[in-house]
């Protein structure tokens, strides 16, 4: 290991600054995407979902 | 399957859709466990560099966003070629689903590469060859996002992105050659395919675990975008109606 204890992990020998900043915009771009990607998806299913409803209405009426 | 049925069945958004599942659930598996190792591995056990200190450990955050950055680029290229070669529907497909991945990752390169400056150069930003190419593989994502924004026509707008993403692979050796042609503060590449890196293996092997992490992450990502699109293109037919049921 690196550090010697959490906070020494946290201070990052003085350049918490700059590693965490890159590290929280690695979690984000990765989190957003993953989050973007599944509503798509979903997205286009519940359509799907909501048009094979309207369509089985209208040859029932 | 030999290499002739299988291109033959990509033409197939129905084929398309059931084979990538396996293939984006192992992806996904992939990503979550080379992620998770070196990322520790990366800020906890991976030693301080002996000039730059912590600041080191932005590489492997930094390389591989950058190697991916460029990756799926070609990988638009190439689905550009196919497109306009054979006509395959599912290239575009293709292209729209890399395009959101490979633009964050272009920003994340840029973004990490400047906090990693900042420390080590002395600066956030510098008009090197590297930064300017880099800079300029995200203009070439948000145009051709843009450009397909604009048209409506799905044919025309097929051919144009598919068109601007061949025509924008220039872009890549020039951003590889960059750090040759141009000597300027950008290191020059630490992996290469003939070469060992010049760091030793507690340095380097974090940075590829990373990166085998992050390609298998945008494979997940691609793969879920192309299979939300095939469902959008495909939302008449009957097939896309049984399964969503």
């Amino acid at each position: 290991m690196a550090f010697e204890s959490l906070p020494d992990f946290l201070a990052m020998g003085g350049h918490a600054l700059y590693v965490w900043l890159a590290y929280g915009a690695f979690a984000l771009v990765l989190a957003v995407n993953l989050l973007a990607a599944r509503r798509l998806k979903s997205r286009a299913l519940r359509e799907i979902r909501f048009q094979a409803r309207v369509d089985r209405k209208e040859t029932c009426d | 399957m030999g290499l002739k049925t299988f291109w033959h069945k990509l033409g197939s958004p129905r084929w398309f859709y059931g084979i990538a599942n396996p293939w984006r659930v192992g992806f996904g598996l992939a990503a979550a466990l080379l992620l998770s190792v070196g990322l520790v591995w990366a800020l906890v056990y991976a030693p301080p560099d002996y000039q730059q200190g912590n600041a080191f450990r932005i590489f492997y955050i930094h390389v591989p966003s950058a190697m991916i950055a460029q990756s799926i680029y070609i990988g638009m290229g190439v689905a550009g070629l196919v497109l306009f070669v054979w006509r395959m529907k599912l290239a575009d497909v293709a292209i729209a689903a890399c395009l959101p991945v490979g633009m964050t990752m272009t920003a994340l390169a840029l973004f990490s590469g400047g906090v990693w400056g900042k420390p080590t150069w002395g600066t956030w930003w510098e008009w090197d060859g590297r930064t300017v190419s880099t800079l300029v593989l995200l203009f070439l994502y948000i145009g051709i996002y843009a450009l397909r924004q604009a048209i409506m026509d799905p044919e025309l707008r097929g051919k144009a992105s598919a068109l601007l993403a061949i025509v924008g692979t220039i872009n890549i050796p020039i951003i590889k050659y960059s750090v040759d042609w141009w000597a300027t503060l950008h290191q020059p590449a630490t992996f290469t395919l003939t070469e060992k890196p010049a760091m030793p293996p507690e340095m380097y092997l974090p940075a590829l675990v990373m990166a085998l992490g992050l390609y298998s992450f945008v494979g997940y990502v691609i793969l879920q975008r192309m299979q939300g699109l095939v469902l959008e293109r495909e939302a008449r037919t009957s097939w896309v109606r049984e399964l969503a049921g």
